[in-house]
């Protein structure tokens, strides 16, 4: 195997009192795709806050590339390569479509290649026809995708996604698995989800959080009849489905 | 298309009525019109430097007086110590920018919240008024300027051509100078907000947090949005100080901080044109009020004569029902009678 994209070392973050994450060895190859499960309050979140640079963990580091970004600006982070698409759609609410995409493709390029790369983008997802649309007016499920057309717009080599599929239709769904088996194709993503179908579908090694560790990391299918998985985490969902 | 079509529009009106006015004024009105409009202007152009911080940049700032004030005392300053108006023109600008640009590296990179970029703005603006307020005796001065504490210094010598002392700018020239100068600032607002700056500070404006996870450093363009405004806000100062020859400790005080706020909450936010009118629109309001009830007026006419009472209510009336301002409401409306679903400024 190739050196990892993006590899974790000890990493842990507490607030106060509590230890949100603890001692997390997480590595991550190019072009690789990576689920995460856990339930809630497992410190997914917070391990995305500190691979992102929002939050500074408190132990460890995080290295992307070999070099250590633990203690860099999320802008720095940003600019190394990698992108996140948060859980609630954070989005330029009070701009169209085309500026919210405008605005990313025009980090990573100038003029007509960033209006190129809009018109792109807007093919990609799907959404040339609201294009002049106000994103704050917009559906939820759309304005997911928006957010997904901002952070692909950049062109990250890590994508990151917290909850893609949260509050979509079972097409809207399907369509986001599509795109992130396309968006795979060239670049790594880790991807946090609680819908285990949607995992299924885009079938890939899982790793399993747990009150701020990593509880076991497998295949999916594994993790599926993993009996411990199913205590902490699968079983809750198996009884509530 | 509708919305393009309504910029190019609002462009060539805003231009039309502006450059009307610069060249109709003085041959329209009485002198003392000309210097009501000429001191219309500048405020106008102090309007716009908030209209940008705040309303662009998202940057509540309570102390653009400050920045307005550091203008005209340091245009007086310089002018009484070198004569010619050349540097101390340059200065005006020069100093307020480094003062805001100093200020604000602390409090964009230190990360203040915005409630305290607003205590923080407030609290160097009344600092500054306190200070100069004190500066009465004659052992304040700089160079060959006194200071004059809450006196002020009058007789401000006025502007001329560069590197000409014997070509002065009279009371016309004022008008011209001040008029010329609201266009040429609005009119390269309105390009820099176009240009690839401009965008990106209104999309931190709109989500800090994703833009820095773009990429962009937020702080970055704050400090820079600021730095522009108080530029703006010093060159409005030098104007003003040379439009009344004179400058006290007012300039620095409440009073005209709040000002300039209530200009932009009534002309609107997230324009240019609406701070421009609200501010033209409430000072002919205040001073058609002042005008029409002597200071001793009983009943009606002296409740209606009482200016800082009429323009409270209509500082009350606009937040509660005209809370985004008079321009966007105004577009909103226009935009709900013409069919596309589009936002103009």
């Amino acid at each position: 195997m190739s050196a990892p994209l993006i590899e974790t070392r000890g990493l842990g973050m507490r607030f106060g009192g509590v230890q949100a994450v603890r001692d997390v060895d997480f590595t991550l190859a190019e072009r690789e795709l990576r689920c995460l499960i856990g339930p809630n309050g497992a410190g997914k979140s917070t391990f995305f806050k500190m691979l992102t640079g929002q939050l500074r963990p408190t132990s460890g580091h995080v290295l992307f590339r070999g070099q250590d970004i633990s203690r860099a600006e999320p802008h720095q982070i940003a600019r190394r390569g990698i992108g996140l698409k948060t859980q609630a759609p954070s989005v330029f609410e009070g701009l169209t479509v085309r500026e919210n995409l405008w605005l990313s493709a025009a980090r990573v390029s100038r003029g007509r290649e960033a209006k190129r790369r809009v018109d792109e983008m807007l093919e990609r997802i799907g959404l040339g026809e609201i294009a002049s649309r106000i994103v704050g007016q917009l559906a939820h499920g759309q304005r997911q995708w928006v957010e997904l057309g901002v952070v692909l717009s950049t062109d990250p080599d890590l994508v990151l996604l917290d909850e893609p599929a949260a509050g979509m239709t079972d097409k809207e769904a399907q369509r986001t698995v599509d795109l992130v088996r396309e968006i795979n194709k060239t670049k790594a993503l880790i991807v946090v989800e609680h819908d285990m179908q949607f995992i299924m579908k885009i079938a890939s090694r899982v790793t399993v959080f747990n009150q701020g560790a990593v509880l076991v990391e497998d295949d999916v299918k594994a993790i599926m009849r993993n009996p411990t998985v199913r205590d902490v985490y699968l079983g809750k969902q198996a009884v509530a489905a | 298309m509708s919305g393009r079509v309504a910029n190019i529009v609002g462009l060539v009106v805003a231009g039309v009525v502006g450059l009307a006015v610069l060249f109709l004024g003085p041959q329209w009105f009485e002198l003392d019109t000309v210097l009501n409009i000429t001191v219309y202007m500048i405020m106008a152009v102090l309007a716009l430097s908030l209209a940008l911080i705040w309303g662009y940049g998202g940057i509540l700032c309570f102390g653009q007086s400050a920045f307005f004030g550091l203008g005209a005392y340091t245009y007086a300053i310089a002018m009484f110590n070198l004569g010619d108006s050349t540097l101390p023109l340059a200065l005006s600008i020069a100093v307020p920018a480094a003062f805001a640009a100093l200020l604000g590296y602390f409090i964009f990179y230190g990360r203040i919240s915005d409630v305290y970029l607003g205590v923080i703005t407030l609290t160097v603006t009344l600092i500054l008024f306190n200070s100069i307020n004190s500066t009465a005796g004659p052992e304040f001065h700089i160079g060959v300027a006194r200071l004059g504490g809450f006196n002020g210094i009058p007789g401000i010598p006025p502007l001329n051509m560069p590197f000409n002392k014997d070509w002065q700018v009279d009371l016309n020239g004022m008008f011209y100078l001040s008029t010329g100068s609201l266009i040429v600032v609005y009119f390269g607002l309105r390009a820099l907000l176009a240009s690839r700056f401009g965008r990106i500070v209104v999309g931190i404006r709109e989500n800090e947090r994703r833009a820095e996870l773009l990429g962009y450093d937020p702080r970055a363009y704050k400090l820079a949005t600021f730095t522009i405004g108080a530029a703006l806000a010093g060159y409005a100062g030098c104007l003003f100080a040379n439009w009344g020859a004179f400058v006290s400790p007012t300039i620095f005080g409440l009073a005209q901080s709040a000002q300039i706020i209530i200009w932009v909450i009534v002309g609107g936010r997230g324009t240019l044109i609406g701070p421009i009118l609200g501010c033209i629109g409430i000072q002919w309001l205040t001073a058609a009020l002042g005008a029409n009830a002597p200071a001793a007026t009983g009943g009606w006419a002296g409740l209606l004569g009482n200016a800082p009472l009429i323009l409270g209510a209509i500082l009350t009336v606009f937040v509660l029902v005209v809370p985004k301002g008079f321009v966007p409401t105004l577009a909103d409306l226009g935009s709900r009678f013409s069919r596309p679903r589009e936002v103009s400024a």
